[in-house]
C-alpha cells in the first residue's frame, strides 16, 4: 500500500507498524516523535498501530534552531 | 545612541530599577550573581537562553554554550534526516542544560500546536517556545495565530512562552491566556538590529507579572545588557553568537552583559540630566576648596 513518510510517497507492506516504518529510518527511538495524519502517535502506541492506505506519516526529531 | 530610551519627562526615568510593578521583589536581592530566574516554578542561575541555530558546527556550539554559562537552550523541531551523523540534543545532554523546543518554521496555530505536542512526546518536555510567524521575509510573529495556539497549548497541560512583537498589549493578553513567560522581540530574528522600541519592552515590563525574555534582534554585547537595564528577566539569543567571527567569545561577552544589566537594573540608575551635577563638592566663592 501507498503512503505518505516525510512528504516521500513510499510502497510499504500492508499492516506496516508505525514501530516499523520507524525502525527502517534510524535505530534510535531517542528524541524522536510521530505524527500519522496530523495526530501524535505516542511511543508506546507505536507497535500497535498499524498503518493505512495514504497515509501521512511524520517523523521529526530536534535540530539546531532557534 | 541608537536604541537608547528617550527621557519621559515626569513620569521617571527609563530603566529606574524603582519603576514597574516588579520592583520590591527585585529590590531584595542584593547582587545580580545569586538572584536566579523563576520561570514557572524552576531556577535558573544564568539569564542568558541560548538557540542553537546557525553554528557552523556542533563542536563550536558546545564551546560557545559552555562560554555562555546557559541553563536553557531552544531547538528546533524538523523531519528526521537518517544521514546526518550527530544531534544537538547530545551537545545539551552532556551539559546537562535544559531543553526548550520552539514552533520556528510554523504559520499557523494548528501547524504550532502539533509541532508542540511532537516535541513534548520526542523530548519529554511540556515546556515550548511559541513561535508562529507571519512571513519569511521578517519573520515577524503573526499575533493572531500565536495568541490562538496559546490559549490551546495552556488548555492542553503546556507551559508556553510566546515570542511576540514588542507589543504591550498582546502581552498582556498573554499573559491572562496563562502564558509562563512573554518573549517580545527586540527587533527581527538575525537581523542584529538591537531594542528597536525600548520604550514598549518597558512598558511590557512595568506591568507584567510574569517574567519578560527578550527574545531576538541581539546582534551584540550592549543590547543584551540594555535589555536587562530595561528589565527584561532574561534574554534569549542565538545568531549574534552562532554567527559571530568568534562564538565562543561573543558567549562569554554575552553571559557578561546579561549580569551587567541585571546588576545594573537592580542597582537603579541615576537620572538623565539636562546639564550637569558636579560630582566634586562646591567651591564656595572666595574660599578654598577643602
Amino acid at each position: 500500500m501507498k503512503v505518505t513518510i516525510n512528504g516521500v510517497p513510499r510502497e510499504v507492506a500492508a499492516g506496516t507498524t508505525v514501530a516499523e516504518a520507524v525502525s527502517e529510518m534510524t535505530p534510535a527511538a531517542a528524541g524522536i516523535a510521530v505524527a500519522v495524519n496530523d495526530e501524535v502517535v505516542r511511543r508506546a502506541d507505536w507497535a500497535a498501530t498499524r498503518l493505512g492506505p495514504g497515509d501521512r506519516v511524520e517523523v521529526l526529531t530536534a535540530v539546531q534552531g532557534g | 545612541m541608537t536604541g537608547m530610551p528617550e527621557m519621559t519627562g515626569v513620569t521617571g526615568m527609563p530603566g529606574a530599577a524603582t519603576t514597574g510593578t516588579r520592583g520590591p521583589e527585585h529590590a531584595d536581592a542584593p547582587d545580580g550573581a545569586g538572584d536566579a530566574l523563576v520561570l514557572a516554578g524552576e531556577k535558573f542561575a544564568s539569564r542568558l537562553i541560548m538557540g542553537t541555530g546557525g553554528a557552523p558546527s556542533l563542536e563550536v556550539l558546545g564551546e560557545a554554550l559552555d562560554a555562555s554559562g546557559t541553563e536553557l537552550t531552544t531547538v528546533a523541531m524538523r523531519r528526521l534526516d537518517p544521514t546526518v551523523a550527530g544531534s544537538v540534543l547530545d551537545v545539551l545532554g552532556e551539559r546537562g542544560i535544559r531543553v526548550l523546543p520552539n514552533t520556528a518554521g510554523c504559520f499557523t496555530a494548528g501547524e504550532a500546536v502539533l509541532t508542540a505536542r511532537l516535541a513534548r512526546e520526542a523530548l519529554g518536555t511540556a515546556w515550548v517556545k511559541l513561535e508562529v510567524i507571519s512571513d519569511e521575509r521578517t519573520l515577524l510573529p503573526d499575533p493572531i495565530e500565536t495568541f490562538d495556539a496559546a490559549e490551546r497549548l495552556v488548555a492542553d497541560g503546556f507551559t508556553v512562552l510566546p515570542y511576540i512583537g514588542d507589543d504591550p498589549a498582546l502581552a498582556r493578553r498573554l499573559e491572562q491566556a496563562g502564558c509562563a513567560a512573554v518573549m517580545p522581540l527586540g527587533s527581527p530574528i538575525g537581523s542584529g538590529l538591537g531594542i528597536r522600541n525600548p520604550h514598549n519592552i518597558e512598558l511590557i515590563v512595568e506591568a507584567a507579572g510574569v517574567p519578560v525574555i527578550l527574545d531576538a534582534g541581539v546582534g551584540t554585547a550592549s543590547d543584551a545588557a540594555l535589555a536587562m537595564e530595561l528589565g527584561c528577566d532574561a534574554v534569549l539569543l542565538a545568531s549574534a553568537v552562532t554567527r559571530a567571527r568568534r562564538p565562543g567569545l561573543m558567549a562569554a561577552a554575552m553571559r557578561d552583559a546579561v549580569l551587567a544589566g541585571r546588576r545594573a537594573r537592580l542597582a537603579g540608575r541615576i537620572p538623565r540630566r539636562r546639564y550637569a551635577e558636579a560630582s566634586s563638592p562646591a567651591i564656595t566663592p572666595g574660599g578654598t576648596a577643602p
